[in-house]
């Protein structure tokens, strides 16, 4: 268990920001990106880095009193300070799950061998594998790099990737062959070939990821920023016409003060929050162990109209189990349910233990049954069940459990007759999807189990949030329509395919993509491939195939396919989150306006002092109370940049109003209050 | 106020069929009033050699619209500055100096009628019969065009029967040379002629003769007689009001008698101004094919209409100038303090621009309202800029509440991407940069300006010459010594750059959208025709322009207030 990664996802995802190591790297990223290249990547805090250059140079020039003129800078500087701690911090927490990552990542030696000649092992440090390389790994050894099994099966410890602890079987051949280069496989030997560039594993993604290195703007944030640009340049026309305008009536304003009255007003909240928040939704969907490939695709889950999944070990467990007993006429429940317990006592199968477990459930109590033969079950027979006192030479109890036909031989052999009801029943179980077994004791016929593959618990529930997101989901089966619909129905989909071949995915995916709806496919399967490439946004399973991990544009380390859900709400947050702190820092502007406008005309124009609506005590204690506000208010939105905005799935009309009350009605008022308590705690510092 | 409530019931009841007539000339599909109609139009398309039914991308579209206006414009100032030496002038007004043939080209081009000059003595009656009605009978269309123009690109294109069913071709927006002389000939030319009569009935002068001299009453102007100056006005009163044009045929414009003799031709001439841009809201939904985006269009405008206009009226009454009659200078002394407002808050929230009270002579805070509803230029707005501003704001709304309800920002399910924002935030930039860059010139170097009043109101008036110039309203802060060049030439430029980037650049958008894959609405979609998204909406409208111009308007019409109160 190594994986940071993991912890922080256990502990709810409300760890601390940061530990003592982080921070400190982080206080240091804060100046080291004072550097003119980092700080002039973003347009508004580039603004106030020269709004605090041009201050510094007034203030030496003596224009202005020195004590405000230093005070100003100070608060510019820490203005920047605070935006570049932000990202600092987001970048630090990054480095930190990324580090975890790299301990998995050590100097391997791999075994290379020759499938197609043979020939003996050649030592290759794994740094030098090339893709369609070979690899022998044995239990106890780490696979070197990322590669699909091509030959035998393995259970393997993912944990040092996934944080995973309980190991998961890998097998070649299936659609659980592909294995990651770092893990450690615990039992057998298997033969991987090597699929992934050296360099370019995932491991090597996945910190690169983390660390931000390779991120790239999102296309809502170029838009976004966009948009910030041109409230900074209209801010910019604002404050440079201004004194132009007050000279008409004499008034001679502080280029000081209009300095200051410009960085209070472009958007630096947002401006300084936003490659945090950026850094942040990668790192939250690999705290909830889903790898991005990039952040488009994180921005992408929150528009996701469609999803697509299979049936089968996504919606299903994916093994069919024992639901219900169905005694024939004047059998006794309690007969068959015990016959039916004993017949699977031995059965090691998940069928076997279905059985076993339904009947302890409807009331059957443990036996250990005396004497008792247990007949396995075979290809041949198609059936399994017990002898009871086969030791006493007494014709023993045979109990059976199997195939209609099987049993119905079995029967006759014995001498027994096949009740007419059996066959409606058989066809009954049938013909609801899910598979009859018939049980017998002796030459009687007891009646049916019927086995059905069993929603998994709590999807139903996941289906509900996803609708109330407005996501529409739609499960793929190869079932009949008769038992498709019934499971949509258990599981609560909004729609079904039957009896799907796998080009039916793809063709689905191109009409709703042509209906305008973005989709989301979640798949494991090499056959899945196609539909992951072709949907807007591929989910493939950890456990699945290379191929359909390629095609997918996110990886989920926990092959959960409700994983997405998660996925979706953290695409959303990470909108949210930019929506409402752009609606924040816009909305701060009006209560800035009232606190600075009155100080810059206080002397030129008394009257002014009506629209001092705060009652300030004195223009200089405005400014810097405006200032201060600005500068504090980046560190304090920091955890809310990081989380992100509360959310909870609901209608878009609802989200709106929410927000809107809170971070628009919430953004004029706050401020209000805000610089009113500094510009008394500033009064009361400076003793007035 | 019971002019209020008559003027805004009368508009939307007559506003509503009115809308939906204008919805189904705009659509070109077949209707009543295809023979009549189609006789005078067909010769116009011949005329101009152009078939009715080819459709026309963005750019086509634009270079048909800037095309016209060229040519068009190129006639007008041939007319303006020859007007001395062609027939119809029986006052003998001189031809127009260059500068302010410029500037009132420009000006009625832009569908503006901000006027530099005094109509009754420095326009022939062929210079105002054809330039000047002939450009407000054309712009207002021109408008109109534009914006039907940009509805079907936000919907993905025109609609186009063929065989394969109902389609919508992202590559066609229409025709432009129908989408103008539709409407032209079977809306606006009705409308005026039933309102020129209607006012000629009231006793506005329509006639081709000079006026008459009469001997003044009043001794102590020592004039041995007065030239009453007449022409064919109550035509161009008609389609000033109803194409949200607003320049008169006198200077004083609606104050004068002449123009508006009793108090029906007021509440009429009132009606005319908000009865289109009224109708339009109607159009949109019928237009569209979504019926509940009207409710959002007409809910949104008539909420802000009613804010501003209320608090015009209040402004006004509890004025310092308003009881007393001395104190009445500037404002419509036969009705009184209350009409003038309620006309300067109608005139401003629609683009139109005439004017029945010097705006100059207003209350501060009311003039604050009308230079607020023309930043605005979206509380109806003029016919089609109106509500092509009003889109500007609803991609801007959209784009910040989609954002806040998690989801890539669209409109109509189509995308608002990079390339969008990009234009739109070119558009949001140009309101501040022209109006506080030519403010900011112009109060610095006071003797390029000629301001006439001192101080804050100075400021006022500067600012407001260039926000009407800029919103293509036309009213003026009466006083201004506007007809130099500087004046002419900054509000030429002021009223090229508000015209047609504000038409052309949301087309544009509409375009580039209408090429995008357009995702149905479902459960997660923001709807934007719920009252939530409406207030979020005028929310961005009102922080937006405030943060623009708050310094600005402090600096003029609220200091202003501040140093009266103080008196």
């Amino acid at each position: 268990m190594t994986a940071s990664i993991v912890s922080s996802h256990q502990a709810g995802r409300a760890p601390a920001l940061l530990d003592r190591a982080g921070l400190r790297a982080a206080v240091a990223g804060a100046f080291v990106k004072l550097a003119p290249q980092h700080a002039f990547k973003n347009p508004v805090m580039a603004v106030v880095w020269l709004g605090t250059l041009l201050t510094a140079g007034l203030t030496l020039a003596g224009t202005t009193a020195p004590g405000l003129g230093w005070a100003v800078t100070a608060l510019l500087l820490v203005t920047v300070l605070f935006a570049n701690f932000a990202e600092a911090v987001a970048e630090a927490r990054g480095r930190g799950q990324a580090a975890s990552l790299r301990r998995a990542r050590k100097d391997l030696v791999a075994r290379c061998v020759d499938p197609a000649h043979g020939g003996a092992e050649r030592r290759v440090p794994a740094a030098d594998l090339k893709p369609g390389d070979h690899v022998v790994v044995s239990a106890g050894e780490q696979i070197p790099a990322d590669g699909e099994i091509v030959r035998g099966l393995a259970t393997i410890n993912e944990s040092a990737v996934t944080g995973e602890s309980a190991p998961v079987l890998r097998e070649a051949g299936t659609d659980r062959s592909g294995v990651i280069g770092g893990t450690q496989v615990l039992s057998d030997e298997i033969v991987v070939r090597i699929t992934a560039e050296p360099g370019h594993s995932f491991l090597d993604r996945m910190i690169a990821l983390v660390e931000g290195a390779n991120r790239q703007k999102t296309p809502n944030e170029i838009a976004l920023g966009l948009l910030l640009l041109t409230m900074t340049l209209t801010f910019l026309i604002v404050v440079v016409t201004l004194p132009f305008v007050a000279g008409f009536v004499g008034a001679r304003l502080d280029p000081l003060l209009l300095v200051a009255l410009l960085v209070c007003l472009i958007p630096t909240t947002i401006g300084g929050l936003l490659p945090a928040i950026g850094i942040a939704g990668m790192n939250r969907a690999l705290a909830a162990n889903v790898l991005a490939k990039s952040g488009k695709a994180v921005e992408v889950a929150g528009d996701v109209d469609v999803l697509l999944l299979d049936k089968t070990g996504t919606i299903t467990h994916g093994d069919r189990q024992a639901t219900r007993f169905h005694p024939l006429a004047g059998v006794d429940r309690e007969r068959l349910r015990d016959a039916a317990m004993l017949a699977s006592l031995a059965d090691p199968t998940p069928e076997g233990k279905s059985i076993v477990r339904l009947a302890r459930e409807q009331g059957a109590q443990p036996v250990e049954p005396q004497q008792a033969l247990f007949v396995a079950f075979s290809a041949q027979t198609r059936m399994s069940g017990v002898d009871l006192g086969a030791d006493s030479g007494a014709t023993p109890r045979r109990i059976r459990k199997g195939a209609a036909d099987a049993i119905l031989r079995h029967v006759q052999a014995l001498g027994g007759v096949m009740p007419v009801e059996l066959a409606a029943r058989v066809e009954q179980v049938a013909r609801s999807g899910a598979t009859p077994l018939v049980v017998s004791d002796g030459g009687h016929v007891l009646g049916v189990v019927e086995l059905s593959d069993v929603v998994k618990h709590g999807i139903k529930h996941k289906f509900a949030q996803m609708r109330a997101m407005g996501i529409r989901t739609v499960m793929i089966t190869g079932d009949n329509p008769l038992t498709a619909a019934a499971i949509a129905a258990e599981a609560g989909v909004d729609d079904y395919i039957a009896e799907a071949r796998p080009e039916d995915k793809l063709a689905r995916i191109r009409q709703e993509q042509a209906g305008g709806r973005l989709v989301a496919m979640v798949g494991d399967g090499t056959n899945d491939a196609p539909a992951l490439a072709q949907a807007d946004l591929g989910l493939a399973m950890n456990s699945g195939t290379q191929a359909a991990k390629e095609a997918g544009n996110m990886v989920d380390l926990d092959s959960d396919p409700a994983k997405l859900l998660e996925v979706v709400e953290i695409g959303k947050q990470q909108l949210i989150t930019r929506g409402a702190l752009t609606t924040f820092s816009l909305a701060n502007d009006v209560s800035k306006y009232f606190a600075i406008l009155p100080a810059l005309f206080a002397a030129a124009i008394p009257s002014m002092g009506a629209l001092n609506v705060m009652q300030l005590s004195s223009p200089a204690n405005a400014v810097l109370a405006a200032l201060i506000f600005n500068a504090i208010i980046i560190p304090l939105l920091i955890p809310l940049a990081l989380r992100g905005v509360r959310f909870r799935p609901a209608g878009a009309t609802a989200l709106l109003r929410r927000n809107m009350l809170v971070y628009g009605i919430g953004g004029v008022l706050l401020p209000f209050a805000a610089i009113k308590l500094i510009d008394l705690l500033l009064t009361a510092v400076s003793g007035a | 106020m019971t002019e209020f409530i008559l003027v805004f019931a009368l508009a939307i009841v007559l506003g509503w069929p009115l809308g939906r007539y204008l919805a189904a000339v705009m659509r070109g599909a077949p209707m009543r009033g295809d023979r009549p109609f189609g006789t005078i139009e067909r010769p116009i398309y011949r005329l101009l050699g152009v078939d009715p039914a080819q459709g026309m991308g963005w750019k086509a579209y634009a270079g048909a619209f800037l095309a016209s206006n060229l040519v068009v414009g190129v006639l007008t100032l041939i007319v303006f500055m020859t007007q001395a030496w062609l027939p119809l002038n029986p006052n003998g007004a001189p031809n127009l100096r260059w500068d302010l043939a410029l500037h009132t080209m420009v000006s009625f081009l832009t569908n503006t009628n901000q006027q530099h000059y005094s109509g009754q003595a420095q326009l022939s009656h062929l210079a105002q019969m054809t330039g000047i009605v002939g450009l407000q009978m054309a712009t207002p269309m021109m408008g109109l065009a534009l914006l039907a123009a940009t509805l079907r690109g936000l919907f993905g294109g025109r609609e186009t029967a063929d065989a394969a069913g109902r389609g919508r071709d992202p590559a066609d927006l229409g025709n432009y040379w129908a989408d103008v002389i539709r409407p032209a000939v079977r809306v606006l030319l009705p409308l005026c002629l039933l309102w020129s009569l209607a006012l000629t009935w009231q006793g506005v002068p329509s006639t081709l003769h000079g006026g008459p001299a009469v001997v003044p009453v009043d001794a102590s102007a020592q004039m041995a007689e007065q030239k009453i100056p007449v022409g064919p006005v109550a035509p161009m009163v008609a389609v000033k009001q109803l194409g949200s044009n607003g320049g008169g045929w006198y200077g004083p414009n609606s104050a004068v008698p002449l123009e508006n003799p009793t108090p029906l031709s007021n509440l009429l001439e009132m009606l005319a101004i908000v009865l289109i841009p009224v109708a339009i809201t109607f159009m949109v939904g019928a237009f569209t094919g979504r019926r509940a985006l009207t409710a959002l269009v007409f809910g949104t405008m008539l909420t802000m209409s009613l804010a501003s206009t209320g608090a015009a009226l209040w402004s006004e009454s509890l004025s310092g100038t308003s009881g007393d009659v001395a104190l009445m200078e500037g404002k419509e002394v036969r009705f009184g303090a209350a009409p003038s407002a309620l006309w300067a808050a109608v005139t401003t929230q629609t683009s139109n621009g005439s004017v029945d009270a010097m705006h100059d002579s207003l209350a501060p805070l009311t003039g604050l309202v009308t230079i607020g509803n023309m930043l605005v230029n979206a509380i109806w707005g003029g016919i089609g800029c109106g509500l092509q501003q009003f889109l500007v704001y609803l991609l801007l709304g959209v784009f910040l509440a989609g954002l806040m309800t998690g989801r890539t920002p669209e409109l109509f399910g189509r995308k608002i991407e990079a390339h969008e924002v990009k234009l739109l935030a070119a558009l949001v930039l140009l309101q501040p940069l022209v109006l506080l860059g030519f403010t900011a010139i112009t109060l610095a170097l006071p003797s390029i300006a000629g301001t006439s009043n001192p101080s804050f109101h100075g400021i006022s008036q500067v600012f407001y010459e260039y926000t009407s110039a800029f919103a293509n309203n036309g009213s003026g802060f009466e006083g201004l010594g506007d007809a130099t060049y500087w004046w002419n030439l900054s509000t030429t430029l002021a009223l090229l750059l508000g015209r047609y980037p504000a038409l052309i650049v949301p087309l544009a958008i509409a375009a580039s959208l209408a090429r995008k894959r357009a995702a149905p609405d479902g459960p997660g979609t923001l709807r934007i025709e719920t009252p939530t998204f409406a207030l979020t909406l005028i929310a961005v409208v009102l922080i937006l322009t405030l943060l623009q111009f708050m310094p600005v308007l402090v600096l003029g019409p609220i200091a202003d207030h501040l140093a009266l109160r103080a008196l």
